[in-house]
């Protein structure tokens, strides 16, 4: 591409924003992809003990899943800590998500509307919380995920001075 | 201190005869299959019996219950704001700040229309829950109506000079009603068409004649030609039936400017609609092309605006729609009419095409399509084994890979992107090309995003995040270095600071 394109001399690529998420964002993504697949996993083998005539297929897909996911679980996360990337600046919330598919997101200070946390009970029992700044774009939404819940804390605080502070009617 | 003095107003008296006729209509579309079906099994007489008195009283009770719900519904328009009192049971009250209010749609069916009725609906653009930013009366007199539309739309002209074209901007040419049929509706409609002679043979338990009959007809038929006839007829009907659903929706359009700085489409031949737009809300316009459209060289024209993406579920999505499929040259003119510009910016920017790698992944998508299709057929052919699969899959091979290569080609000739003026003009797809012209102002964020295969071959997708229409607009698999140096020119400051140079 550098051959083909109009080139303006430099080649141009999105820099990684400056903070990573928390360490403890790793367990917490293994601990959800582990309880999501636990259920199905443990129904078959359920089944499987109580419906003896069918044992073959009822374990069969349980050791499937859980040969295929126990590598994901280990896996993904690392490179879901290593791609998560976020950083608030003066002007705009930038962020980095997504590993096969990246996502780089910014919004500007001037045009965002609300600020908001999640914790779900994993995210509670870890100390995290997911920080979401919405625009009034319906798709503008800038999602933030596994912060420790005091900065996040600090975090939206910040944010909501700052967007108090500046001008706009955010459209 | 004026605010006792608005006198509350009630809705028009007449809604209780619209709702009971409405009421009286249902019933004797229901009563008679049940009176067919029942009066078959038992006795006419006794038929007769049961569903007389209950349309009675179904009438009835939607008459009184419209009057109460008339007796109890009061608003009034204040200076600065509008009330809405309602409810039977539970009160509800609703005020609508008035220098919030964005549009005043009026709707009126065959029935409305023929008492001189309007429903009107008087919308804020804000997108918060669908049923708090809007305000119903169902229904006031036509009069009243137009009152109210112009009262709460009507304000000081905005300061920028004077607008270079007031009044009617476009009517319906009847020309236009060349490109209805001209669209996936006429097949689906005539699926749809058949689809629905079997459903009413059935309730009257005569699908199997039905389909018996028609196979008689054929009989004497070759297969071809007999496939042939069905198609045709299929095609007929749905002609008809797109041709018929264009003139009800567009029968005496215009599309116009008002004074206040309004657009105002108005439109029906059975419904009559007409819906307004704030000028203040466009953030530009959609050049749409439907493939059939495209090749006789007509376009429609979408307002891209805020306030309007979020119709309710059962509403018609065609609120956005300011100029049904009309010539190419039309539709730029409208287009530039509504923008308040010399030449509309789908026309004279110029884009910029996209990096070739883009044109392999349209390719093996289209390719992965095509077996998608033919695989399974090839598979099953194998494994039953049954010769017939086996030839079927291979003519979908030979029909389908030359079409999905010419759409694959096709959908990359469509990509681009480019500034003018004050707009991002973007432009992709090939079954349905949009152009869109987004006023760069009107662009609140980027997104960017990247596939493993997209890095591979250094393209992105750029979405410009926006508060009207659709809510994002993106330019699809464009070259990475460029789309970034685009997507900082067209809007500066938004990616910049993060942007990494060398």
């Amino acid at each position: 591409m550098s051959g083909t394109s109009q080139g303006e001399g430099a080649r141009l690529r999105l820099r990684p924003p400056r903070n990573q998420v928390d360490r403890r964002a790793i367990a917490w993504w293994r601990t959800g992809i582990l309880v999501f697949w636990a259920v199905p996993v443990l129904v078959l083998v359920v089944l499987g003990v109580f419906l003896p005539g069918a044992r073959f297929w009822l374990f069969a897909p349980a050791v499937a899943i859980t040969v295929v996911i126990v590598p994901l679980a280990i896996g993904m996360p690392l490179w879901w800590y290593r791609v998560h990337r976020w950083e608030v600046t003066d002007e705009a919330v930038y962020t980095r998500t997504g590993a096969v598919w990246q996502e780089w997101r910014v919004a500007p200070m001037s045009r965002i509307q609300t600020v908001d946390t999640q914790r779900g009970p994993l995210e509670q029992y870890f100390g995290l919380a997911t920080v979401t700044v919405t625009t009034a774009s319906a798709k503008g939404a800038v999602t933030i995920p596994g912060l420790d819940h005091e900065l996040a804390a600090d975090l939206v605080h910040q944010l909501t001075e700052t967007t108090h502070a500046t001008p706009g009617d955010a459209t | 201190m004026t605010v006792t003095e608005v006198a509350w107003q009630r809705l028009d008296r007449r809604t209780v005869a619209v709702n009971s006729l409405n009421a009286a209509g249902v019933c004797v579309v229901a009563g008679v299959p049940t009176g067919v079906g029942v009066g078959g099994a038992t006795s006419p007489g006794l038929a007769l019996a049961i569903i007389l008195p209950a349309s009675i009283l179904i009438i009835g009770v939607v008459a009184g219950a419209d009057y109460l719900r008339w007796r109890k519904t009061r608003y009034r328009v204040l200076p600065d704001r509008v009330e809405l009192h309602k409810g039977i049971l539970v009160r509800s009250r609703r005020t609508l700040s008035r220098e919030r209010v964005r549009s005043v749609d009026l709707t009126a069916g065959l029935l409305l229309r023929f008492f001189g009725l309007v429903n009107v609906k008087i919308g804020t653009g804000e997108q918060t829950g669908a049923g708090q930013s809007s305000l119903a009366l169902h229904p006031v007199g036509k009069a009243e109506a137009e009152r109210l539309r112009r009262d709460l739309l009507d304000r000081a002209p905005s300061a920028d000079g004077t607008p270079r074209r007031d009044g009617v901007l476009a009517r319906l040419d009847l020309s236009w009603v060349r490109y209805a049929p001209m669209s996936f509706l006429t097949p689906t409609l005539g699926v749809a068409a058949f689809g629905a002679v079997l459903q009413v043979a059935e309730w009257f338990g005569l699908q199997e004649g039905v389909i018996t009959w028609t196979l008689d007809r054929m009989r004497d038929l070759p297969l071809a030609v007999a496939i042939l006839v069905l198609v045709a007829i299929g095609i007929l009907v749905g002609v008809v039936g797109a041709t018929g659903l264009f003139v009800e929706m567009w029968w005496q359009y215009r599309l116009e400017r008002e004074p206040g700085g309004t657009l105002r489409v108005r439109r029906g031949l059975l419904t009559s609609r007409s819906i307004s737009l704030e000028e203040r809300r466009l953030r530009g316009v959609e050049l749409v092309e439907p493939l059939g459209n495209r090749l006789v060289g007509a376009a429609r024209v979408d307002a891209v605006a805020t306030g309007l993406a979020k119709q309710k579920e059962n509403e018609k999505t065609d609120h956005k729609t300011l100029l049904p499929s009309a010539p190419r040259e039309v539709a730029d003119r409208v287009a530039a009419d509504v923008l308040r510009e010399e030449v509309s910016p789908t026309s004279s920017v110029r884009l910029l095409p996209h990096p070739v790698a883009a044109r392999g992944r349209r390719i093996r998508w289209g390719l992965a399509g095509v077996a998608a299709v033919v695989l399974p057929l090839l598979v099953l052919g194998w494994v039953l084994p049954v010769e017939v699969l086996l030839r079927l899959a291979w003519i979908c091979a030979a029909v389908l890979v030359p079409v999905a290569v010419v759409l694959a080609i096709d959908a990359y000739r469509n990509l681009g992107h480019g500034l003018t003026g004050d707009y991002l003009v973007a432009r992709s797809g090939t079954v349905r090309r949009g152009t869109v012209a987004l006023q760069r102002r009107g662009v609140i964020g980027w997104t960017a995003r990247q596939s493993i295969f997209q890095r591979r071959k250094g393209l992105l997708t750029l979405t410009a995040t926006t508060a009207a229409g659709a809510g994002a607009y993106s330019i699809h698999d464009v070259g990475e270095s460029e789309g970034l140096a685009f997507a900082e020119r067209a809007v500066p400051d938004l990616f910049g600071p993060f942007l990494d140079r060398g």
